[in-house]
């Protein structure tokens, strides 16, 4: 059938066309939602990235300037720049190790596996407002239950939060504990890695920690790479908590400091606060180009850490 | 400790007793480690269920205390009534089933003509849906803002819940991996017999992709429950508030420490929390699939 219909298809015998008819109507409700909710708002965001678009009023065709001013004349851009690429550079390496490391516990010869899996992966089913909530209060400085378990060792612990200089390692610390389905999906790599490529690295005398670098790693770095772009285009566009905690508004967002002021809040905070709809689609293109940029370099350089079909 | 040490004695293929206590030592460091990362992630939320029960005045308290005393249930009852969490719970049901329905419909079809149907352009199709996927959301906010706001759409449930009838490369995705596992030799079979693809979809391939469709449930549930920035953006109306609105009612009326709310916030927020669990717990295996699906064979 596959084969018959494709020599046929160059000619469009009707089975072709009937197939064709069918691909189209089966698929046409995302044909729709291509066209508009992704097409056509890619296109018009380019546009009006090249103008001044101050909602309700009418787009103005300003041509570079947005970016001119985003690069030059904005002392927040940088700084939400900065912020993402500091919550990314350092919090995704972290949450990948981290949930490599629960998923190793998790795949070892213990008993109750189902119970600690469902530990490990709960906290990302919290949602991200109660999230914020209660490590806010956690991380509070005074009454905080992390600033007085630290007391307790002698150790005076720092505003966290409402710190410039801990905002941000407090906002990895939170999201490391939410990383949960990074784990589910580690395991479920782990436990496809064959057991006789151990076994006969052990014939030769291989320990722990060798077979670990030389077959664990390569055999899940397709996960590894899955996990890394999605964990990046996450991370640049990040926006709930830091909004919750640093706060959104016109009046010192991301405080303290502008340091919890992230790509995604600041774009957040010049299209629906502001309302300059012209300027946020010049920081949503930035974005749109660094992610895919990201994307392509992770996906060429993978060719010389990913392995497929070793076995 | 000792069960562990009984049990793993037996299995070690060298009987000296130092290789004994080697491997009952390596075993007990395993559980310690298991069980220290577990107290890790479990704290946060022994936490919360804590801070919900307690009084104002101990959650002043310094150093604080785990276990409330007294026990205030009553911070349940203020937490459901400080904000108006019921009509908030209503507003987020509500378009949280309009999105599973509008997803569970649109791309199933769409998977099956990925998966089912051998037609010019799926490729190109299967690859919008791979590209979508790694598309950052922000990207086409603004004009799909823009677009809602033009259609009056602003302080409805039509923005939240329109789109997912126009499915969502993830779950396109997830179930054409899916569609693509059932046997050929049924839907060619049910082809023989005469049926047409809407057939060989409603009859063969929907019944046989319950568990994938679970995993669609499952996911947009969770997704959809919890969002923010959706709502954010378009429900301004408080009437109109989802729960994750009216938990940051909570912060803008009472600041982050939460002052006298503190417990009633908390209460909310496990309240609010509750329902993710539960459906974790009855969808475990279906949460797990899904996320292998989406991962390993990507």
């Amino acid at each position: 059938m596959t084969a018959t219909s494709k020599d046929r298809q160059r000619r469009w015998s009707p089975t072709a066309r009937r197939e064709f008819m069918a691909g189209l109507l089966f698929a046409s409700p995302y044909i729709i939602g291509v066209l508009v909710f992704l097409a056509y708002p890619m296109i018009s965001s380019l546009y009006f990235s090249f103008t001044r678009y101050d909602i309700p009023k009418t787009p103005i065709f300003i041509g570079l300037d947005n970016y001119v001013k985003l690069f030059t004349d904005d002392r927040f851009f940088p700084k939400a720049l900065w912020n993402s690429l500091y919550l990314t550079i350092f919090g995704i390496p972290i949450q990948l190790a981290f949930s490599l490391f629960c998923a190793l516990l998790l795949n070892m010869k213990i008993k109750g596996q189902a119970v600690w899996r469902t530990i490990y992966v709960l906290p990302n089913l919290m949602p991200a407002v109660v999230m914020a909530i209660l490590w806010n209060w956690m991380f509070n400085p005074r009454l905080g239950l992390i600033n007085n378990v630290l007391k307790i060792f002698g150790i005076k612990g720092p505003l966290w939060f409402a710190s410039p200089e801990w905002s941000k390692p407090s906002m990895i610390i939170m999201l490391t504990w939410g990383v949960g389905f990074m784990i589910i999906l580690y395991l479920a790599a782990l436990q496809g890695v064959p057991n006789e490529l151990y076994e006969s690295a052990e014939i030769d005398g291989a320990g722990n920690v060798r077979k670990f670098w030389s077959i664990t790693l390569p055999l899940i770095s397709p996960v590894t790479l899955f996990q890394l772009i999605t964990g990046i285009i996450w991370s640049l566009g990040f926006f709930t908590q830091a909004y919750l905690i640093g706060g959104g508004g016109t009046n010192n967002p991301g405080a303290p400091q502008g340091s919890l002021l992230f790509y995604g809040l600041y774009l957040y905070v010049q299209a629906f606060e502001y309302l300059k709809m012209g300027y946020a689609s010049a920081i949503a293109w930035v974005l749109f180009l660094i992610s895919a940029s990201v994307t392509v370099l992770i996906l060429w350089s993978s060719r010389r850490w990913t392995y497929y079909d070793v076995v | 400790m000792d069960i562990v040490q009984s049990q793993a004695a037996p299995k070690t293929r060298e009987r000296s007793p130092a290789v004994v206590v080697r491997r009952a030592l390596g075993t007990g460091a395993r559980y310690a480690l298991v069980i220290g990362v577990a107290l890790l992630f479990l704290f946060p939320w022994i936490w919360l269920a804590s801070t919900s029960l307690k009084a104002p005045q101990q959650i002043l308290q310094i150093p604080p205390r785990l276990i409330p005393n007294p026990v205030m249930w009553i911070n349940y009852y203020y937490g459901v009534t400080y904000i108006n969490f019921f009509k908030y719970l209503g507003n987020t049901l509500i378009i949280t089933s309009a999105v599973i329905i509008g997803r569970l419909i649109s791309c199933s079809l769409v998977a099956y003509s990925l998966a089912c149907v051998q037609w010019k352009g799926r490729n190109i199709l299967f690859a919008i849906v791979l590209a979508t996927m790694m598309l950052p959301a922000q990207v086409t906010m603004i004009p799909i803002f823009i677009i809602f706001s033009r259609l009056g759409w602003i302080n409805t449930f039509l923005p939240l819940t329109v789109p997912a009838f126009f499915g969502d490369a993830f779950f396109i995705f997830l179930l054409r991996q899916f569609f693509l596992t059932i046997p050929k030799e049924l839907t060619d079979a049910a082809r023989l017999d005469g049926a047409n693809h809407w057939n060989i979809f409603s009859r063969v391939v929907m019944p046989l992709s319950r568990p994938a469709l679970a995993t669609v449930i499952a996911f947009s549930f969770i997704w959809t429950f919890t969002d923010f920035q959706g709502p954010l953006i378009y429900l301004k109306d408080r009437d109109l508030w989802t729960l994750s609105l009216g938990m940051r009612g909570y912060l803008q009326r009472y600041g982050a420490g939460g002052g006298t709310a503190m417990g009633a916030m908390m209460a909310a927020a496990t309240l609010y929390t509750l329902p993710m669990i539960i459906i974790f717990f009855v969808a475990q295996k279906t949460f797990i699939q899904g996320v292998v699906t989406s991962g390993l064979k990507g």
